[in-house]
């Protein structure tokens, strides 16, 4: 960036606000009160300055601008001590390397990890078994299944949970349980593949006409669609009961395959464990699958589309081909997710679909880290966690509000996210130096 | 059939819409000539637009205007909307785009931080100013001011007709005319060699926020008089207008007001024929299709080599 010369002297004001102290304290003051304002009361529609006036007649209000205070403290201390702090950052950074690095170490790591998992149901009361399996591991999966679509192959989708609506009422169609009846019904394990199957031939549907465009295009239509899909969904009563939603959605199922096998437990909403089992094998499963298609050839085609569409093109990748692929897969690891949606909570809405949905798993994909299976899994464990765990001392209308904030500040400060993937860390770094192009979104220019 | 009745009222209310669409779709185009990017956040500029209009003028207004009180009302309205739409749209440059800039972040993350800041936006409205839809106390009384072909053109129409034709007769100039509209013009063709020749693009980028932020903002204020202000009042005008700039051929100034108008219409002549439900998927159909056979749209040029 240059600035144009400018011969005039610089006034005073000009001066203050062009010292960088200066611009770091306006800065911190200015994020404290609106930290302030976020946490502190509401307002409402006739009284609209009450939210403002309320966080600032009471203590919390200048507590937070106080935090920021320390906060720029802190900085400007740390620009003074550099040195110090940079030492620290660096062996930070070289513990964890030797510590992922090595690939004994990272699958010892994983190992325990799902060690915990499996053992997890019997350390935790009834309530948190229910949050596991009713919040946190749907969208492990999600995220997981949305990481191939944006940290894979850099495509931006914003209607993510369409797919996983696609799902829910794919299985409940199925299975008997909407107002339209099926042609036949199938046994609701049959409900999986056929929703995997519904899942991405939608998927397959509404990428082969977008991806051939510009990524801002796409992020656009998959917004678009998401909508769509809660519209339908809401309007079309005579097929999917509309906004009273589907109850009994799809019932638990107990034959597998034709093999009477029945679950060690009950298989029924009110049983968390079984179900825990359940989605645990399957993200497990998901996970390895997913694991070696990243290093696979289709993974690294995403890669060098992901770098220089241009390049790959030109040594006879099909880029349209890759990316259909990409966001097909995305789609049918949202439907199964959704198939087991349906099925645990027995019950569900059009609203349990709504556009914000996308946006969380969005958010969980960028904090754990685009590109990076571990990181989407993490991303969503604490920020289905921190919701559930703050229930009480935040209002769950105010969620979006921390999530936006959240996007924004992960964006500028962090965006390799929390657990980055090297592989994509490297490239942003890149990007920043103007080398490649990190994501899809940079193709040739479609207007003439 | 269902067009045959009516069709006239039906086509005005959809060209009084389309104005409205058109001056937000202008934000977008905008914003993606010098940018490149679609400015995902600009739907909540439209929004605050419309609470900026909705404070003062229910400070302002007791009783019924008339008259010259009437005008006098409206364009406040419009310039509180307008003012807190600018300085909205200002703020969210600074905040949400200037720092990726300066580190040349991927484009992925300008995307990500605008949805951010979009729902950090309405979220952060919603819960400062409640989350029911207010009226904003009527400056004029609707009636009919006159009919064509025996439609009934309401005073709302007229309103945003005319306000809508003064804005953009105003940025056509601005643009075509003035040092800034050279500035824009010249970072939308091409900002490298702009910034070369002494063009100040942060300073182009910002008033091109600005401008799109007063149409936006003074938009809101139009749309909520006839429709009330809600904190999610944004997004589904937001995704129309966009639909429009692309229809138009986005980065186009010209091409974002026939959009706009082609959008309102048909979406209005639309709704005649099906239940309203279904109206939002019609601007969502007609994007889709836009995009399949003609992705650069009618008029199909950039900013920089059109206006």
């Amino acid at each position: 960036m240059t600035t144009a010369t400018n011969d005039r002297p610089a006034s005073a004001w000009e001066r203050l606000t062009g010292n960088r102290d200066v611009q770091r304290f306006a800065l911190c003051i200015a994020t404290g009160v609106v930290v302030a304002l976020m946490t502190g009361k509401s307002g409402n529609t006739h009284e609209p300055t009450a939210g403002i006036t309320g966080t600032f007649k009471s203590a919390n209000g200048y507590i937070w601008v106080a935090i920021f205070l320390v906060i720029w403290a802190l900085l400007t201390a740390r620009e003074h001590y550099s040195s110090s702090y940079g030492a620290v950052q660096r062996r930070v950074s070289r513990t964890r390397e030797q510590l992922l690095g090595d690939r004994r170490a990272r699958y010892g790591l994983y190992g325990l990890m799902l060690l915990v998992a499996i053992l997890l149901p019997y350390f935790v009361s009834n309530f948190w078994q229910e949050v596991l399996v009713g919040s946190i591991a749907p969208y492990v999966l999600l995220a997981v299944g949305l990481n191939v679509v944006v940290g894979f192959a850099g495509l931006l989708d914003l209607g993510y949970i369409a797919f996983y609506a696609v799902g829910a009422y794919t299985a409940a169609y199925f299975t008997g349980s909407l107002p339209a009846q099926p042609p036949f019904h199938v046994n609701p394990f049959w409900a999986y593949p056929l929703a995997i199957a519904f899942a991405m031939l939608s998927g397959v549907i509404l990428g082969m006409p977008t991806l051939r465009l510009r990524g801002d295009y796409l992020a656009i239509v998959t917004l678009g669609f998401g909508l769509i899909i809660e519209i339908v969904a809401n309007n079309l009563t005579s097929v999917t009961g509309g906004a009273q939603g589907v109850v009994n959605a799809v019932p638990p199922f107990s034959v597998h395959a034709g093999v009477h096998y029945t679950w060690p437990l009950e298989l029924l909403p009110g049983n968390h464990v079984p179900w825990y089992y359940l989605i645990l094998a399957i993200i497990v499963i998901v996970l390895i699958l997913f694991h070696l298609l990243e290093n696979s050839r289709v993974g690294r085609t995403w890669m060098a589309l992901r770098e220089d569409e241009v390049a790959a093109e030109a040594v006879g990748i099909n880029p349209l081909k890759y990316k259909v692929m990409a966001f097909a897969i995305g789609a049918s690891t949202s439907g199964v997710a959704g198939v087991f949606f349906a099925s645990k909570t027995g019950t569900f809405t059009p609203g349990d679909f709504a556009f914000q949905a996308s946006i969380l798993v969005l958010v969980i994909v960028i904090f754990g880290g685009m590109g990076s299976l571990a990181g989407a899994v993490v991303g969503a464990i604490v920020l289905q966690y921190l919701p559930q765990a703050l229930r009480g001392h935040i209002q769950q209308t105010d969620l979006y509000m921390y999530y936006g904030a959240l996007l924004i500040v992960m964006m500028i400060f962090r965006p390799q996210g929390l657990v980055p993937s090297r592989r994509r860390a490297r490239e942003i770094r890149l990007a920043e130096r103007g080398i490649g192009t990190a994501d899809s979104l940079a193709a040739p220019d479609q207007a003439p | 059939m269902c067009l045959t009745h009516n069709f006239w009222s039906f086509f005005v209310s959809g060209l009084s819409n389309g104005f409205i669409y058109a001056l937000i779709a202008l934000g977008y185009t905008l914003v993606y000539g010098v940018l490149q990017l679609i400015n995902f956040a600009h739907s909540e500029v439209f929004m605050i637009g419309g609470f900026g209009g909705l404070f003062v003028l229910n400070k302002a207004i007791s009783g019924t205007p008339h008259g010259v009180a009437s005008v006098g009302y409206v364009i406040l309205g419009l310039l509180a909307g307008g003012i807190v739409g600018g300085a909205g749209a200002f703020l969210l440059e600074r905040v949400a785009y200037r720092p990726l800039r300066r580190r040349h972040a991927p484009k992925l993350a300008y995307l990500i931080s605008a949805i951010g800041a979009s729902f950090f936006l309405f979220t952060f409205a919603g819960k400062e100013f409640g989350r029911d839809s207010v009226d904003i106390k009527a400056p004029f009384t609707n009636g009919n001011v006159f009919t064509l072909f025996g439609a009934k053109v309401q005073t709302y129409y007229v309103v945003d007709a005319i306000v809508a034709i003064i804005m953009l007769i105003f940025l056509d100039r601005v643009v075509a005319k003035t040092r800034l509209g050279q500035g824009i013009r010249a970072v939308a063709q091409d900002a490298d060699t702009a910034s070369l020749l002494g063009v100040n693009i942060d300073r182009v980028i910002s008033n091109t926020f600005i401008i799109g932020g007063v149409l936006g903002g003074a938009a809101g204020f139009l749309f909520g008089l006839q429709s009330g202000v809600i904190f999610s009042m944004g997004t589904v005008p937001g995704i129309k207008a966009f639909t429009a700039a692309v229809l138009g051929g986005i980065g186009n100034i010209r091409g974002a007001v026939l959009g706009g108008l082609i959008l309102g219409v048909v979406e209005s002549l639309s709704v005649a024929c099906i239940n309203n439900a279904w109206t939002d998927v019609i601007a969502f159909g007609i994007l889709v299709l836009v995009l399949l056979v003609r992705p650069t749209g009618l008029l199909g040029e950039r900013l920089g080599r059109s206006a």
